[in-house]
């Protein structure tokens, strides 16, 4: 059975960002990691390989050359394989959904489509469901726990107000992945060094059959939001302090 | 004039709070708002719905929350009415709908989480990056999909007009099937509908603490919050994580208790109309964000917080 898991490379969470041309970020100097959900994602199928080793673990980006150090990294963990989608140019999220499921429909025997809950860096939200739905696949987000027995995939979830909910689907289906649903490996020397010896599978546009790339939407402007006034540090004895703050949030700022 | 459709969000038996929100914006438009409401039970909530020209109200025998069906149904409904916008605000359920929807349809794109569209130039505004940056996206696809941000536009009074009621049976295709939900154990409420959050971070020293915490966020009607670090000690729950990898809160009021300010928990919660820190540190960068800071230790402070605000409220 083949698993995929999609990954993408986003800045560091600690990176400070500045903006090149108005409209995309300043990319020199900036640490590129995967994105912290797709960690979970890839832990969670290479668990399903250490159960089955019939399990393949296929490691898939979407991007321009650099992404290929994401790919090296997931196969440091153990993944089988590594898929680059070869894409420099800044295309609509529809675009690049369709050009990760077209790709996921080229290979047979599909199990499984693990994904990260969210990337962290433009926060659209809706490539996981999308490239699940473009598949005709059942997805399950959130997920905090995973077991497949047979073809049933059986998970649980968090929703909303901390309520936990436990789902059932049948494979092929997707399931994107919390934090809360395991631990992600480190990669082993052993492992990089193996990696490094792997070929990456490298897919352009053109194999992907007939995916329209025109833009619907379009980046007018990319900008840091405007700096909050310094605040006030409160003086005096804690009772004094305490007096003072109750009688700003509730006369001055009415947010009580 | 277009037609434009709301997702009229029920949460524990009533409309959810920030659909006012989606509606004052929607109006401002001058197109026919359609909202779309799922519920056997539309007499309890007719007497809500100003600023709608037209309701669609879907009925079924089951009308529990499923993502598959629900968003089955709206696509079903843009089509039928031709619309060429849809929106609602971005709440946990409308993050589970509105991606569904877009994968559903052709010549659509879905932006969420905006703080701004301006339906004349068809720009939205939405925070990237966590909200480090702002971006702004021209949207030029025929069907627009758009979730608002809650607590970032102003609420209009609206006339109650009197709706046009349209009749819609839920679509049956579901592809995953519910077999259990556990409730939360927890009595606070969601951070994600709090209009006050009480965080703490790892200053709370330990789990118990936490209760302290619980006891100021009753009084405040408040949901409880914490930051990575707290959630990593295993103080707090990871549902309760507020930052880039928990969640991104939007409240009237947040205040943050022995928490330090990292940048990543910083930009979950930001956009708080006020920030108030309490913290015994005077260089936790927490303060430079804050709009009124108190330097002294928490467990202190923060009894005396409870029992100042329970003589005022």
């Amino acid at each position: 059975m083949n698993v995929f898991v999609l990954i993408k490379q986003v800045p560091d969470t600690e990176a400070m960002l500045s903006v090149k041309d108005g409209t995309s970020i300043n990319e020199e100097s900036i640490k590129w990691i995967i994105s912290p959900y797709d960690e979970y994602a890839l832990e969670e199928a290479l668990k399903l390989k250490e159960k089955d080793p019939a399990v393949i673990v296929n490691a898939m980006t979407l991007g321009p050359q650099r992404v290929e150090s994401a790919l090296r990294s997931a196969l440091a963990m153990g993944a089988d394989n590594g898929i680059h989608i070869e894409c420099d140019e800044d295309l609509d999220i529809e675009t690049r959904a369709r050009m990760l499921a077209e790709a996921i429909k080229k290979e047979s025997d599909t199990g499984i489509v693990f994904i990260g809950k969210q990337a962290i860096d433009d926060d659209s939200n809706q490539t996981h469901i999308l490239v699940a739905e473009y598949l005709d696949m059942p997805v399950t987000t959130n997920i905090i726990s995973f077991k497949l027995e047979g073809d049933k995939v059986t998970c649980e979830r968090e929703i909303e107000d901390g309520d936990v909910e436990t789902v059932e689907m049948n494979t092929p289906c997707a399931v994107t992945a919390s934090k809360v649903l395991n631990t992600p490996r480190y990669a082993s020397l052993m492992g990089i060094m193996k990696a490094k010896k792997i070929e990456l599978k490298k897919i352009t546009l053109s194999d992907l059959g007939n995916i329209s790339t025109e833009k619907k939407t379009f980046t007018k402007r990319l900008y840091s939001p405007p700096e909050k006034a310094p605040g006030r540090i409160l003086e005096g004895e804690p009772e004094e302090m305490v007096k003072e703050l109750v009688s700003i949030l509730k006369d001055e700022a009415k947010v009580l | 004039m277009s037609n434009l459709g709301i997702y009229i969000e029920i949460k524990k038996g009533k409309i959810q709070k920030n659909v006012k929100e989606v509606v004052s914006l929607a109006k401002s438009s001058g197109n026919t708002i359609f909202g779309v409401i799922f519920t056997n039970e539309f007499q309890n909530f007719k007497d809500e719905l100003n600023g709608f020209d037209k309701i669609i109200n879907v009925k079924g025998d089951s009308l529990v929350f499923h993502p598959d069906s629900f968003s089955e149904t709206i696509a079903e409904i843009i089509k039928e009415h031709d619309m060429e916008y849809f929106m609602g605000s971005y709440s946990f359920k409308a993050k589970e709908i509105f991606p569904r929807i877009a994968g559903k349809l052709d010549e659509c794109s879905l932006v969420n989480d905006c703080v701004n569209y301006d339906f004349g130039s068809a720009i939205a505004i939405k925070p990237v990056y966590s909200g480090k940056l702002l971006k702004e996206i021209e949207i030029k696809n025929k069907l627009k999909l758009i979730t608002l941000r809650s607590n970032v536009f102003p609420v209009v009074d609206l006339d109650a007009g009197s709706p046009e009621l349209i009749e819609k049976t839920i679509s049956d295709k579901i592809r995953s099937k519910v077999i259990n939900v556990k409730k939360s154990e927890s009595k606070s409420i969601d951070i994600m509908d709090a209009d006050i959050i009480v965080s703490g971070g790892r200053g709370m020293k330990e789990k118990e603490n936490f209760q302290i915490l619980e006891g100021l966020a009753s009084i405040l009607n408040a949901g409880v919050g914490a930051s990575r670090a707290a959630v990593d000690s295993e103080f707090a729950s990871y549902n309760m994580q507020v930052g880039q990898t928990g969640k991104v809160v939007n409240p009237k009021l947040y205040i943050a208790i022995g928490i330090s300010g990292a940048i990543q928990h910083f930009v979950g919660m930001k956009t708080s109309k006020i920030i108030v820190a309490i913290n015994k540190d005077s260089e936790a960068p927490i303060f430079k964000k804050a709009d009124y800071g108190i330097i002294g230790d928490l467990f202190k402070i923060v009894p005396m917080l409870k029992d100042e605000l329970e003589k005022v409220l």
